[in-house]
């Protein structure tokens, strides 16, 4: 089943009781942040405890990534660190080309080789938060086999193209669909930006609602109390969860008796209807309104 | 390792401890511990510290610590970050670390 990622968390990594509670609050992903929220002087500190982390506290299903600084500080340290404590992604920021990507890949290969860990174990996501980033961000998605989706960074990207977030996120619009089909070209996730005006909840929904519209796998967090609003958006309701076994079990039946088109409520089921309802049933099962037993 | 200059790592907030480590004439570990939990979980704070930095091949320091209610993977990283400072070393042997845990 393809892996659900509603919801990523920013944690900072240099704080130790959030590194420990972070899988508490419900979110998909957690991402440990040794970038842009660890200041230079801490880098060996957060980095150390992140490790530490990983190797100790029970995770379980929520999947761990962590944000390394570029290859030209301290990267190459970071990978180190966190592919031996066994990290699910690592999250490469500011990504310019697809060599960026290249890079990174190689530096996770040799340390999986030196120690004896199948390589292409450590995932990788990378976040685009230039235009130049955005205008390549279809080779970006494409350049390595590790790469499980590409998000967008808007605030480092808006500042790059000379404006700054506004409400109704029309300055986002072309960033946002460039890495959502170069994304969906590669058969990788895309992840929206942040919504940082955590007080603003009905600001929060509206942009959901709105990446959700455009087909976004999930949104970054940056607040545990943004989680169950981005999953509860995510969550299927009742009317759709029923049409989606409807879909499956006809789909199921006419594969039993061997025929090749069915109709569920008098409407005709192809594959882009079944793909649909597949997520539905996803979603559903990932909310745990459903076990694999309802369908 | 040895410890040619004072350094300091790990915070006083909540679920942390600042472990700070100084050059001893006297070559040997000296541990001051002021913990939260001294009562309950002293002698156990005490021991991670000192067996993170025998492990760390140092001989001769003297560690203060600042205990917020630390679990004891947090005490060993500030511990083993304050001994690298310390110690001038940027390189961690991670494999090395892990195996102590293993």
């Amino acid at each position: 089943m393809e892996r659900l990622r509603r919801t990523m968390m920013f944690v900072p990594g240099a704080n130790a009781a959030m590194l420990r509670d972070a899988p508490l609050y419900g979110a998909d992903s957690i991402m440990f942040d040794l970038e842009d929220a660890v200041s230079l002087k801490e880098k060996d500190a957060a980095r150390t405890l992140v490790h530490f982390a990983l190797k100790t506290f029970n995770y379980q299903e929520v999947e761990t990534v962590v944000r390394i600084n570029g290859l030209d500080t301290v990267g190459a340290e970071d990978v180190e660190a966190v592919v031996l404590a066994g990290v699910n992604v690592i999250r490469l920021p500011k990504t310019e080309t697809a060599q960026d990507i290249v890079d990174v890949d190689e530096v996770i290969t040799q340390v999986e080789k030196r120690n004896h860990i199948p390589v292409g174990t450590t995932k990788m996501m990378a976040a685009i938060e230039s235009a130049e980033g955005v205008l390549n961000a279809r080779e970006i998605a494409k350049a390595s086999d590790r790469l499980i989706g590409i998000a967008l960074g808007a605030e480092d990207y808006v500042t790059s193209m000379k404006t700054r977030r506004y409400p109704d996120g029309q300055e986002l619009s072309f960033a946002r669909n460039m890495i959502l089909h170069s994304a969906r070209a590669a058969g990788i996730a895309a992840i929206d930006t942040v919504y940082s005006d955590v007080d603003n909840v009905a600001g929060l929904e509206a942009e959901v609602r709105h990446i959700k519209q455009l087909g976004f796998d999930g949104k970054s967090v940056i607040n545990p109390r943004q989680i169950p609003l981005v999953n509860a958006i995510y969550t299927p309701t009742e009317k759709e969860i029923q049409n989606a076994k409807e879909v499956i079990w006809g789909i199921r039946e006419a594969e039993a008796k061997g025929s090749g088109v069915i109709s569920v409520n008098g409407k005709m089921v192809d594959k882009p209807i079944v793909e649909r309802a597949e997520r539905v049933i996803a979603l559903a099962r990932a909310a745990k309104l459903i076990t694999e037993e309802d369908i | 390792m040895e410890i040619t200059q004072n350094a300091v790592a790990g915070t006083i907030e909540s679920s942390d401890i600042m472990i700070t480590v100084n050059p001893n004439a006297t070559q040997e570990i000296s541990i001051s511990l002021d913990s939260s939990v001294e009562k309950q979980f002293g002698q156990q704070i005490r021991k991670v510290i000192e067996e993170t930095i025998k492990k760390l091949g140092v001989k001769a320091v003297k560690v203060t610590a600042v205990d917020k209610g630390a679990l004891d993977c947090t005490i060993q990283a500030r511990t083993i970050t304050a001994i690298h400072r310390a110690a001038k070393k940027d390189t961690y042997d991670w494999k090395e670390i892990d195996s102590w845990n293993a």
